[in-house]
């Protein structure tokens, strides 16, 4: 059986791929087989091996014994898309869910392909909802051409056969065939023209609360191979040591100590700014990188610190120039002519995603090819970083995508880790080489939850209506250096800053005022920031539901109430009555027991959280239960929505009790766990969680959307148990723990 | 040369005598599925059993556990079945990167062998590994489904 990237091998492509983010047209001739070192790593869940076959259309292989393999270039990482895609695949197919698994293209076949199975950017909250269209009319077009394949058999005509379960039926004689008996004969037909897709009413598998398909037990047994667990014949390990000081550089190295030391084989540059050291093991180069005297030239960021970050984003609160995000009415004139004005002061930090698998990847370079197997959430994003190091031409670069121990946005856009393996494989051609950064590398290297403050004014009636809202943000910009050119087709202006905030849009601001100024004076710094699960949406809500509750008090309103009054979307609104009615907002809490709530839209979903806490001595935090509400529009696998929503609430409650990362002298200060916590099972709140399907052609996320609404709803709540508001994350830095 | 005794089989391995635990059964021995999240003890996914309690593997140096009983996450099944605590794993779909899985899978495991009942107190303190996923309500109600079997 050949394999399709034998099938294509000598075809010539001219790609105008997204490897492409780096703006690069590539012409493709790809003659690479699968290398020796790739048949060395097993199946399964890599890219490792050759597509499967026979394919029916691009999305679906039906096996003789009917088994189904789906595939999918979203990359799974705990967050359940794979099972969702596969679910939504499968529904149109028509198949019999048990017989499914799935398969990654890799990201070179994809080119190859002129990217026929779409993004694999998987960020975002996109997974399902910017794929449903073209996976279920992947699964349809398989199912149509599975019942063309039999009628042809039975020369009758394909309206009167029926598929269910991986069986079609010819309706008047009641003949029956599998899907595995005709998938050779239907992986010749040609792609249907039309692709109608079943109504959401006729789902039977959307919807359903089915078991994972990407390796439970395996995850439960060790079997799961994660990208750090990788073994390639006569692989080496690397250590790596970046300069502390964001933009600095080494100004030079003796590795005299280190090569003398067991298992060293090579002490290498990376870059202009690292040095690494290849060794037999983990341990034996991270040992002797301890040993190698590195002289630094801290470049221009060396003065730089929280305090001085602290004071330029304080005068960004107050200062001329700032970007309009969103605005109506007149504000100046809301604040002449109030009879009341609130008014208060937010600051949220730098965060690190601190995947549990710190970041590594797995390169090995030779004139002729380089391979880099990589944890990543964008394959392609990868193969263009792949290319860039190599010094390759593309048509010799391959990238096979290995599990991932947590993404939350770390390892996407940002591929320094997969740079810096090849970088260091092409020093030793010929050799795999795998890079494991240790847990200080990664929590000093990373790519950083922005930084922001947030000045916020109120501005009452005489009849305590509000009359507008004024948000001034001043902090850092993800996209400036990250996508700058999004930043200069808008004049200069990010506009994910004002993710929750917008006019319209999946990430608007659900009130209405009667005036509106949100702008953001940006203040960048030389911490390099990045997209933090839930991203921007985390201080915004932070920022305006804690307002909101600052309001509803200086109007003497309930807090629901008082939301009510200004949210102007029905969606929105049932969300919150969703969670007000579960935390029992209408009866009085139980003595002693305290609540908050925040809602929110973000990545396309209508979210929101309330909560029962209790406060012992004064700080100590005890979070009782937690309801939360989302309108994605469709829920896809419900049970696995729920893990996510529970997932999410632990990110953001460990963020605002535990989490900040903190500059002095240019560099990260926090190095592990102990100074960068992240909170416990015994913190852990019971999470109940409402889904509400709202439906409408604008599908929302489930992975991010609900973290922005768990620190808000909880610092409403401690307000009511201690009469404080605390406006500064994280709450270690005032005292309050959570236990 | 240091004598171990890994899931009841002996090996001899030739590291620097501080190289710890988790370092030595991941490359030398080839055990894999004991993980590395922090070195210093905090996270809980180098988490193996020695002598039958919940040790962390990345601060253990290798030359004080020659003659224990280590067992990792590769030795809780047998003839192919799952332990009662993975098969409850399963069924309630605990993991989500699953990275965090084995240390969890072990601390737990060390806790019901030692007291098949506890509380959720107890459960609290024997089980405090991080998880970033946020995976802790699934876990606590996996221990429960065990504890009541």
């Amino acid at each position: 059986m050949t394999t399709s990237i034998t099938n294509t091998s000598r075809r010539h492509f001219i790609v105008g791929a997204s490897a492409i983010s780096a703006g690069l047209a590539i012409g493709f001739d790809f003659s690479i087989g699968i290398s020796e070192a790739n048949a060395a790593m097993g199946t399964g869940t890599t890219s490792m091996t050759p597509l499967s076959t026979p394919e029916i259309g691009v999305w679906v292989v039906i096996k003789p014994n009917d088994d189904v393999v789906v595939r999918i270039v979203r990359s799974e990482m705990g967050q359940g898309t794979i099972t969702g895609l596969a679910q939504m695949v499968a529904e149109e197919l028509q198949c019999d869910w048990k017989k499914v698994s799935y398969e990654y293209p890799s990201p070179a076949e994809s080119l190859l392909r002129k990217q026929v199975w779409g993004s694999f950017s998987t960020g975002g909250s996109r997974g399902i909802r910017t794929s449903e269209q073209y996976v279920r009319k992947g699964g349809a077009a398989a199912r149509m051409m599975l019942i063309q394949a039999a009628a042809n058999s039975w020369n009758v005509s394909p309206n009167e056969c029926i598929a269910l379960n991986s069986v079609i039926t010819h309706t008047p004689t009641g003949r029956t065939v599998t899907f595995g008996k005709v998938s050779v004969a239907a992986s010749q037909l040609p792609l249907p023209s039309e692709i109608p897709l079943k109504d959401p009413k006729e789902w039977k598998l959307i919807g359903q609360p089915v078991n994972r398909i990407d390796g439970v037990p395996d995850k439960v047994t060790g079997r799961q191979v994660y990208a750090i667990d990788l073994k390639l014949p006569g692989m080496l390990v690397a250590n790596i040591k970046e300069c502390p000081v964001f933009g600095g550089k080494v100004k030079s190295y003796d590795a005299t100590k280190a090569l003398a030391m067991k298992g060293v084989k090579k002490v290498v540059p990376v870059g202009d700014s690292a040095v690494a050291v290849v060794a037999d093991t983990f341990w034996q180069a991270k040992t002797a990188l301890e040993q190698v005297d590195i002289v630094w030239d801290n470049g221009p960021n060396a003065n730089v610190s929280s305090a001085t970050i602290l004071k330029y984003l304080q005068d960004g609160l107050t200062a001329d120039d700032a970007f309009v995000g969103n605005s109506n009415g007149d504000m100046k004139e809301a604040i002449a002519k109030s009879s009341k004005t609130v008014e208060s002061t937010f600051f949220y930090p730098f965060l690190n995603h601190a995947t549990l698998e710190p970041m590594n990847a797995s390169a090995k370079w030779t004139p002729e090819l380089c391979e880099a197997w990589v944890p990543t959430q964008d394959g392609e994003a990868s193969l263009a970083a792949v290319i860039a190091a190599s010094g390759l031409p593309a048509e010799k670069c391959n990238v096979y995508k290995v599990n991932l121990g947590g993404g939350f946005g770390r390892r996407g856009a940002f591929q320094d880790y997969t740079t810096q393996a090849v970088n260091i494989a092409k020093q030793m051609p010929g050799t795999p080489i795998k890079l494991i950064w240790t847990r200080e590398e990664d929590m000093t290297q990373g790519r950083y939850h922005p930084i922001m403050m947030c000045k916020l004014t109120g501005t009452f009636d005489d009849k305590q209506n509000l009359t507008g809202l004024n948000m001034r943000l001043s902090g850092q910009s993800i996209l400036t250096s990250v996508r700058p050119a999004v930043v200069a087709a808008n004049k200069g202006k990010d506009p994910l800053v004002f993710q929750g905030l917008d006019s319209s849009g999946e990430a608007s601001l659900n009130y209405s005022f009667p005036n509106l100024m949100v702008d953001h004076s940006m203040r960048n710094t030389s911490v390099p920031p990045g997209f933090w699960r839930g991203v921007n949406a985390n201080q915004n809500a932070v920022f305006l539901e804690s307002f909101m509750d600052e309001l509803a008090d200086a109007a003497g309103a309930d807090p629901v109430e008082f939301r009510r009054k200004y949210i102007s979307n029905p969606r929105a609104l049932e969300v919150l009555n969703a969670v007000a009615k579960g935390i029992g907002w209408d009866k009085p809490a139980p003595a002693g027991i305290y609540r908050g709530v925040a809602q929110m839209k973000a990545f396309g979903s209508y979210v929101s959280a309330a909560c029962e806490i209790s406060v012992t001595n004064g700080n100590e935090v005890k979070i009782h239960r937690m309801v939360a509400a989302t309108d994605p529009g469709y829920v896809v696998n419900p049970a696995q929505v729920k893990r996510q929503i529970a997932g999410s609430f632990v990110y953001g409650l460990s963020a605002l009790f535990e989490e900040e990362i903190t500059i002095e002298n240019g560099a990260v200060v926090q190095r592990n766990f102990d100074s960068f916590n992240s909170i416990r099972l015994s913190q852990m709140p019971k999470v109940e969680t409402i889904l509400i399907q709202g439906g409408g052609s604008e599908w929302g996320g489930v992975g991010e959307p609900t973290i922005c609404v768990a620190a808000p709803a909880v610092l409403n709540a401690i307000y009511r148990a201690t009469g404080k508001r605390y406006r500064t994350a994280p709450l270690k830095n005032s005292g309050i723990k959570l236990v | 040369m240091i004598d171990l005794n890994v899931n009841g089989k002996k090996y001899k391995v030739d590291v620097d005598p501080n190289t710890p635990l988790l370092w030595v059964i991941r490359e030398q021995i080839g055990l894999t599925g004991t993980k590395y999240g922090c070195g210093i003890g905090a996270c809980g996914a180098c988490t193996v059993l020695f002598d039958g309690k919940a040790m962390r593997s990345c601060v253990l140096p290798v030359s004080a556990v020659a003659g224990n009983k280590i067992e990792t996450i590769e030795s809780l099944e047998k003839n192919g079945q799952l332990s009662k605590i993975q098969q409850a794993w399963v069924d309630h779909q605990v993991p989500q990167c699953g990275y965090c899985q084995s240390g969890m899978v072990m601390a737990t495991t060390a806790l019901l062998r030692s007291n098949p009942k506890p509380t959720d107190n107890q459960i609290d303190e024997a089980v405090s590994n991080i998880c970033r996923c946020g995976t802790f309500q699934q876990v606590r109600e996996a221990i429960h489904a065990v504890s009541k079997a």
